[in-house]
């Protein structure tokens, strides 16, 4: 950026707060979970085509001790949700969870007894992004406004509020 | 094979027995026979070892609800295959609520799961069946929805529990069972 150039002592100073929410929302990875359609897009939005990389949300961890971030990708059936909130316990401090699409978000067609009306009703939810399904750029603009949430957020997140 | 030929082959295997032929749109394809619930494990064991029918595969077990405008609410549907004849029949019971249906799991050991399902969506219980658990839902569900008099757009929290941690008599049964069912490897 030529900063080096610019002062004569190559030192910037800031807050530790801003650079440790920087490093958060930098490198957000999100768990390897789909649930129904949405998750394709959710692959979409992951390779090269869309390539969420470019905001840092790409690699996809296997194991929810080593992720930042859940993506409720398709309809929550009511006999899903214990693991789902398990794989939610599961994932360490700080963690964000997108609810992406209308069944996620609020049941979307499902209205029926089997799925759950509303992921939020199982795990805190940060952002809901709309759609049936939504498309990779709309899941990418989520997470960016996740960033966003992350950036303005302290860095002693306070306990969120358990539900259930 | 017309379903008059199959009822015509079946009748002096199992006797006692009344058949109705059932006319559908699909019946050069698949027959269709009504059978009452008392008859149905004979027949099945008549359709499946008879020289001339063999319908030895199971296909599928299903339910059809009419309430409230049939009184006998259920039809339970049977579908049975016969691969090298390449025939299909199918079978009808009428069932209650409050009956219950002989299990073909001795004749029909792929029938268990499909016969769990109708037990955990419609509540139709099949007598001598070992395992009769719910299929779908979860284990603690009330109803059977797809009964046609269940709320379908049913308002209810959200259950997130899941017990973690399991007693040390679950967890030695547990291994124990899998020590048995297991085949062991051969010792070299």
């Amino acid at each position: 950026m030529g900063l080096e150039t610019d002062f004569e002592i190559p030192v910037l100073t800031t807050s530790l707060e801003k650079v440790v929410q920087w490093a958060r929302r930098s490198a957000i990875w999100p768990v390897t979970f789909g649930l129904a359609c949405c998750a394709i897009e959710m692959m979409a939005m992951a390779s090269s085509r869309y390539d969420v990389s470019r905001f840092g949300a790409e690699v996809f961890r296997g194991s929810p001790r080593q992720s930042d971030l859940m993506i409720i990708a398709g309809r929550l059936s009511r006999k899903m949700a214990p693991a789902l909130r398990r794989i939610y316990d599961q994932m360490p401090e700080p963690k964000w969870v997108i609810s992406m699409g209308a069944c996620a978000s609020c049941g979307g067609v499902f209205d029926n007894y089997a799925i759950v009306q509303g992921s939020d009703q199982v795990v805190p939810v940060d952002v809901f992004i709309p759609g049936c399904p939504p498309r990779p750029e709309a899941v990418i603009y989520g997470i960016v406004q996740l960033q966003k949430k992350i950036d303005a957020s302290k860095m002693d997140q306070t306990p969120r509020v358990r539900i259930a | 094979m017309t379903a008059a030929e199959i009822i015509a082959a079946i009748a002096p295997v199992v006797p006692g027995a009344v058949y109705e032929p059932l006319s559908s749109s699909d019946e050069a394809v698949t027959p269709g026979v009504l059978v009452s619930r008392d008859h149905i494990l004979a027949t099945c064991r008549a359709l499946q070892s008879t020289a001339g029918l063999e319908y030895v595969s199971f296909s599928d077990v299903t339910a059809v609800d009419f309430f409230p405008h049939r009184d006998p609410r259920f039809d339970v549907v049977y579908h049975l295959v016969s691969p090298h004849r390449r025939a299909r029949v199918r079978l009808k019971l009428r069932v209650r609520a409050e009956e219950s249906v002989p299990s073909i799991t001795s004749l029909f050991p792929g029938a268990g799961w499909p016969e769990r399902e109708l037990y955990d969506l419609f509540g139709i219980v099949f007598e001598g069946h070992d395992d009769l658990r719910r299929l779908m839902m979860p284990d603690d569900w009330d109803g059977h929805p797809l009964r046609k008099d269940y709320p379908v757009q049913l308002r209810k929290d959200a259950q997130t529990y899941m017990p973690l941690q399991v007693t040390e008599e679950e967890f030695r049964a547990s291994l124990e069972r899998d020590r048995y069912s297991r085949p062991r490897p051969p010792q070299a």
